[in-house]
């Protein structure tokens, strides 16, 4: 996993190799700089001597501009190296999703890979300027400070080396028993945020069932749940600030003591040892190595919680396509037949659980087929084979006369126009969805493609015409409307094949049947696949196959179904029954 | 639905994250203290002494430096007498005081983690039980992503500022009182210096934090932006790959990640530097005054001696640190405020009104006359106390009727125009109409989702606003177009309807609805959980489950908004078949878009823009020829 995400450093390797570098740089300074003062303290300061003090002082100003460009370069580079991390995960999730095949986005739900696009990739940014800035900075301070202190005086710093360890020990028993449960109380904090989503989604039901307290009941249980998890796991953290605490006092004593003893020894002489200038240098020095003891274990458990978002953008950064392209592809769609060749699907590639069973049909090239079923059976999964949204599980799905597994993708596509039944509509004028379809296309093949789906009249209709903004979801036109726009989208890619996934449910039949009339009239070389609920939208087609249950029960027309097949009859009876036609 | 908002991980502390100098309404720094104090008042008592403990013990540990150097130290070195007894002495004093710290710190940790936990718990579950209480109008004009963030940002933030940017302001507080009153003591001369280098840091710390503020406001605009972006092709995923669109997209959103970069690199550079330029400008700080202490005690000025002066610099580095931090925490303080504020906000929204005193109640007749029953009876009546104090009864037939009533969502659109209407006990009633002509609005009436504007509407004759809204809706069976499922089991999300209901009864009732058949083919039958709102089942199946789950219910008046569109025509047949079966004498409210889910209805109300344009039975209307019979034709479009 870490090899994976730390491909995504790239063009911001230099950035993410300087900020530890300079942060190095930056940790010496400020380990010299309580050397120096110590110095101006001992040799400045006590003796008097103004002259020294200057020119020590001289030093340390010097220091402190060369530790704050450090800090700034660093800061800078950490920046760059963070957001730019962020930047090319960014980049890659995205990327590799638009290679995804419907089966791969059916794994990972939108709002999921919404989140790891966004709010996993901004923990893991903060994760990522975190190591190369403090994860370096703690442990170098540490190494740095110790090497300090056994120069200002060896004996007294052996203080440290028994202190150490007792400290890091403690702080680590805390963190490892501390993060498990702060791993549960997160995702406890999903549960709580589910709840509160799903009452949101759904609280005209609740009210509806005046379930008010039922669903109150059910956050206090979670909520309950947190508090305790959460209480449990500070107390455990409680433990770290009297523990620093405790040893940088005991440091501060035992320093204090065996400093006294040996300052009297040396008789607080520079050249003879220990000096009282050196006792504050190695008590400034003890609480940086603590400090840095502290700031670790923080890192630690700050890192660990980022481990699930690191995790969750893995799993779509290693996500391969299921589908490829071939490796000497098809470029060219002879014509708009297709054919169904014993084929069977199932949507978890378990044979137990087949969505299409064992489908065998020829469509001509520029018929009109209706496909016809429940809800269930299985339309949408079969016209989905003929533009290889899936691959077949068993059989196989012939296009213009060729396996469509041989096709290159992008021509198949392109000459086999699917309507989705959950169509998108982006944000954007009319003009630039209809470019979609066809990015190249003129105002005038715009407005015919229009015209062919009805779509004409409505658009001219608003005030900004085939200008008018479309919102986010297409959520300022009506059903209607939008279904007849993502058909003129579908129109202009001038495909070979048309599928019409329940794509004309929102319009009314007179428009419908208008609809398929401009298309036998001018496109009538074009396949058309219709899927409806509505007889009326199939009655008319050439084939009509009716599925049900994954099985293809009947094939045939009007006329001859009606006759043969016992569901088409009771869906046709059902949608004309009292009526008055 | 459910995993659009993931857990928050708290920032990096000191780090700024949102749009710095948000205004914060006065009142609400009082009533979140309000909040923390209530019923912790003793809790905080012991914190605020441990406060002070720990922060003196710090204090003396750096003020210990002085008397360390001057009265023990020196002495020993100068009279060679070799008696360190006076100094452990002193050192066992001061174990003593930094013991009685360390443990002080403890039981602050400890009980701060409770009382912060317990009040966020408490906020928590006062917004959540708040919200319950909410009009649907509240949830129909605010966005589902602000309401949520309520429950994660907000709260987040606000963990955080109590349980730690709360202790430690009162601890830095202490600590900076306590050292400044000892630098005074020292020496006022450096004093003053100190502090007029305190103002200098805090110019400068304004200018880079006001920079980086600068960004972040374009920082969090981009992030909007790209989020925005992903989110509106995620959705559209697969009809970028049906148009084979990746190419465009992809370029569409290098552009928008790339602008997103540039901004939050520079808003972290400046941020970044904060802590370089705060603790180097200590650094200097302590140089400066080591200069200028040393000039003072050589000159004798201000009885200054160099002892004086080694602790006077240990002291303001004790003073200048918790400024650094307080200041770099002041931005976290003021967001975890507007987060407050937020949730005030929530938790001050007016509650659904409900005057009514009308309660509905199982009943039985004996002896001809209703009485209060207390078992399920099959029969309700509505339990009417009046004034004098006689309690009449009034049967449960389902009798809707609506008299002239108007109704706006907003003052500016009128939505219903003297809309009249009988419902009869019994009858199944339809509502025909484009989208937006007011099918839906008219059943928000009569569940009272939404209040009438002006008009009456009678419900078994009793002025529905008499009628308490939880016994009025009790009595009402919904379905709605958009189903809701919560994550659990099927046998759970069907229960949801009834409680109490066995699972005879739910099986029953998904029988009724025609959904038995595919539950029990489910991998689990009824115990299979479904998550994000029922994502592995068709639309149509979930349609059917929500009929199941208002049919355990077992209304007395049914609502069905659109609830078979999804479902095809054949089953939708079977459907009705069933629900004809339990809705047998009871009053039905239809409304769909497919005629043939109304055909066989008693009534008909062909609704245009807000009014009733004509009524009858689907027989009647055709022969009417009126705009019904052209729907029916197929020569107006109904969306």
């Amino acid at each position: 996993m870490i090899k994976r995400l730390s491909l995504c450093i790239r063009e911001y390797k230099l950035a993410s190799i300087l900020t530890p570098l300079f942060v190095s740089l930056e940790v010496v300074m400020e380990v010299l700089i309580p050397y120096y003062m110590g110095k101006l303290l001992d040799l400045g300061v006590t003796v008097g001597d103004m002259n020294y003090i200057l020119k020590t002082g001289g030093l340390l100003v010097v220091f402190c501009v060369l530790s704050l460009t450090f800090g700034v370069l660093s800061g800078k580079n950490a920046a760059k190296a963070s957001a730019g991390f962020a930047r090319n995960l960014r980049h890659d999730m995205f990327h590799n999703v638009q290679s995804f095949s419907f089966s791969n986005i059916d794994r990972f739900s939108v709002s999921s890979l919404v989140t790891r696009l966004t709010t996993d990739v901004t923990n893991l940014q903060n994760a990522y300027q975190m190591i190369i800035r403090i994860a370096v900075r703690s442990p170098m301070m540490l190494i740095f400070s110790l090497v300090m202190a056994f120069r200002v005086n060896h004996k007294l710093s052996l203080i440290f080396l028994c202190v150490l360890p007792l400290l890091a020990a403690g702080l680590a028993y805390i963190v490892t028993h501390a993060h498990p449960i702060f791993e549960r109380v997160f995702k406890t904090y999903d549960v709580l945020n589910r709840v509160v989503s799903e009452n949101l989604h759904g609280i005209r039901v609740v009210k509806a069932f005046v379930r008010e307290d039922h669903e109150r009941e059910k956050f206090n249980t979670v909520s309950e749940t947190i508090y305790h998890d959460f209480v449990s796991a500070e107390k455990l953290l409680a433990l770290n600030a009297p523990l620093m605490q405790f040893s940088s006092y005991a440091t501060m004593l035992l320093l204090s003591w065996f400093g006294a003893h040996l300052i009297v020894e040396s008789g607080n002489v520079p050249e003879a040892g220990m000096t009282t200038g050196s006792l504050v240098s190695l008590i400034t020095y003890s609480m940086q190595i603590l400090m840095t003891l502290m700031m670790l274990s923080m890192i630690f458990v700050m890192l660990t919680m980022s481990k699930a978002s690191a995790q969750r953008i893995y799993e779509v950064l290693k996500e391969d396509s299921d589908l490829h392209n071939p490796d000497s592809p098809v470029f060219e769609v002879r014509d708009g037949s297709v054919e169904f060749d014993h084929v069977s699907f199932s949507y978890a590639g378990d044979k137990d659980k087949l969505c299409l069973k064992d489908a065998t049909f020829r469509i001509e090239s520029g018929q009109t087929v209706g496909i016809l079923g429940a809800t269930g059976a299985g339309k949408s999964t079969l016209v989905q084979l003929i533009a290889r949204l899936y691959d077949a599980t068993e059989g196989t799905v012939k296009v213009g006369g060729v396996n469509v597994k041989r096709y290159d993708l992008d021509t198949l596509r392109n000459e086999v126009a699917m309507v989705l039944q959950k169509n998108v509509l982006f944000s954007g004028t009319i003009k630039e969805n209809l470019r979609w379809g066809n990015e190249n296309a003129t105002d005038e093949e715009l407005e015919e493609a229009c015209r062919l789906a009805q779509a004409d009249e409505f658009i001219r209709a608003f005030p900004d015409g085939y200008d008018t903004y479309i919102e986010q979801g297409g959520t300022n036109v009506s059903g209607g409307q939008k279904q007849r726009l993502c058909i003129a989208r579908s129109l202009l890619k001038k495909p070979k094949i048309l599928v019409l996934d329940d794509s004309t449910s929102a319009v009314d039949t007179k428009t419908d049947a208008l609809i398929r009339r401009a298309f036998k009239q001018y496109i009538p070389e074009t396949t058309i696949i219709i899927i409806a609920q509505r007889v009326s939208s199939v009655e008319h087609a050439d084939v009509i196959l009716v599925l049900e249950d994954g099985r293809v029960d009947a094939i045939g027309n009007h006329e001859t179904l009606l006759a043969t097949s016992e569901i088409y009859r009771e869906v046709y009876e059902s949608q004309t029954k009292g009526g008055g036609k | 639905m459910a995993q659009t908002q993931t857990r928050q991980m708290p920032p990096p502390r000191g780090n700024f994250r949102g749009i710095p100098k948000q205004k914060v309404k006065k009142g609400t720094v009082k009533r979140l203290l309000r909040e923390i104090m209530r019923g912790n008042i003793l809790r905080l008592a012991v914190v605020v002494v441990c406060i002070i403990i720990t922060a003196g013990s710090s204090v003396s540990a750096s003020l210990f430096l002085k008397p360390l150097i001057n009265d023990y130290i020196l002495p020993l070195v100068k009279e060679h007498t070799g008696n360190f007894q006076p100094l452990f002495g002193a050192l066992c004093m001061m174990a003593g005081i930094y013991l009685a710290g360390v443990i002080a710190v403890y039981i602050q940790n400890r009980v701060m983690a409770v009382v912060a936990q317990g009040v966020l718990k408490k906020i928590r579950n006062d917004m959540f039980s708040h919200m319950q209480t909410l009009p649907v109008r509240y949830f129909d004009t605010h966005t589902h992503g602000d309401i949520m963030s309520h429950y994660t940002n907000d709260a987040d933030t606000l963990r955080q500022m109590i349980s730690q940017t709360v202790p430690q302001t009162i601890s830095s507080f202490v600590t900076v009182v306590s050292v400044f009153v000892s630098m005074v003591a020292t020496s006022w001369h450096l004093t003053v210096f100190v502090m007029l280098f305190i103002a200098f840091m805090f110019f400068v710390t304004g200018k880079v934090a006001g920079q980086s503020g600068k960004y972040f406001v374009k920082q969090q605009r981009a992030l909007g932006d790209v989020n925005g972006y992903i989110e509106e092709m995620m959705n559209g995923q697969k009809v970028v790959k049906v148009f084979c669109h990746e190419p465009q997209v992809k370029e569409a959103f290098d552009k928008k990640n790339d602008e997103l970069y540039e901004n939050a690199m520079q808003a972290n550079r400046f941020a970044n530097n904060l802590g370089p330029i705060n603790n180097n400008l200590g650094h200097l700080q302590y140089v400066l005054c080591a200069i200028l202490g040393g000039l003072l005690a050589s000159r004798g000025i201000g009885g200054l001696n160099l002892g004086a002066v080694a602790a006077f610099l240990q002291l303001s580095r004790s003073f200048v640190m918790p400024i650094n931090q307080f200041s770099q925490q002041l931005n976290a303080v003021v967001m975890a405020l507007a987060g407050a504020e937020r949730i005030f906000d929530l938790m001050d929204e007016q509650p659904e009104t409900d005057d009514g005193y009308v309660t509905l109640v199982n009943a039985e007749k004996k002896d001809g006359v209703l009485k209060e029953a207390d078992h399920h009876t099959g029969m309700w009546a509505w339990k009417h106390p009046h004034e004098t104090g006689d309690v009449t009864y009034t049967e449960l037939k389902g009798e809707v009727r609506m008299f002239d009533v108007d109704f706006a969502y907003n003052p500016e659109k009128t939505v219903l125009h003297n809309i009249t209407l009988y419902a009869e006990p019994g009858q199944k009633v339809a509502f025909v109409g484009a989208t937006g002509a007011g099918k839906t609005t008219i059943t928000n009436l009569i569940n009272r989702f939404y209040d009438i504007a002006d008009g009456k509407i009678r419900y078994d004759g009793i002025n529905i606003n008499k009628i308490k809204k939880n016994d009025l809706r009790r009595s009402l069976g919904i379905v709605l177009q958009d189903v809701n499922l919560f994550t659990g089991t099927v046998k759970e999300n069907i229960r949801y309807g009834n409680l109490d209901a066995t699972d005879e009864q739910i099986i029953d009732a998904a029988k009724k609805a025609n959904a038995h058949g595919f539950i029990s083919r489910l991998p689990d039958g009824y115990d299979t959980v479904l998550t994000g709102n029922g994502a592995n089942l068709s639309q149509g199946q979930r349609q059917l489950i929500s009929i199941a789950r208002a049919a355990v219910a077992d209304p007395p008046v049914m609502i069905l908004d659109e609830a078979t569109s999804s479902i095809d025509t054949r089953t939708e047949a079977l459907v009705q078949r069933g629900m004809d079966a339990l809705m047998h004498g009871r009053t039905v409210f239809v409304i769909a878009h497919r005629l043939s889910t109304v055909q066989n209805s008693d009534v008909i109300m062909v609704l245009d823009h807000g009014s009733i344009i004509e009524r009858g039975t689907h027989d009647q209307l055709i022969a009417q020829d009126g705009t019904y019979a052209k729907l029916y034709q197929g020569a107006f479009e109904l969306e």
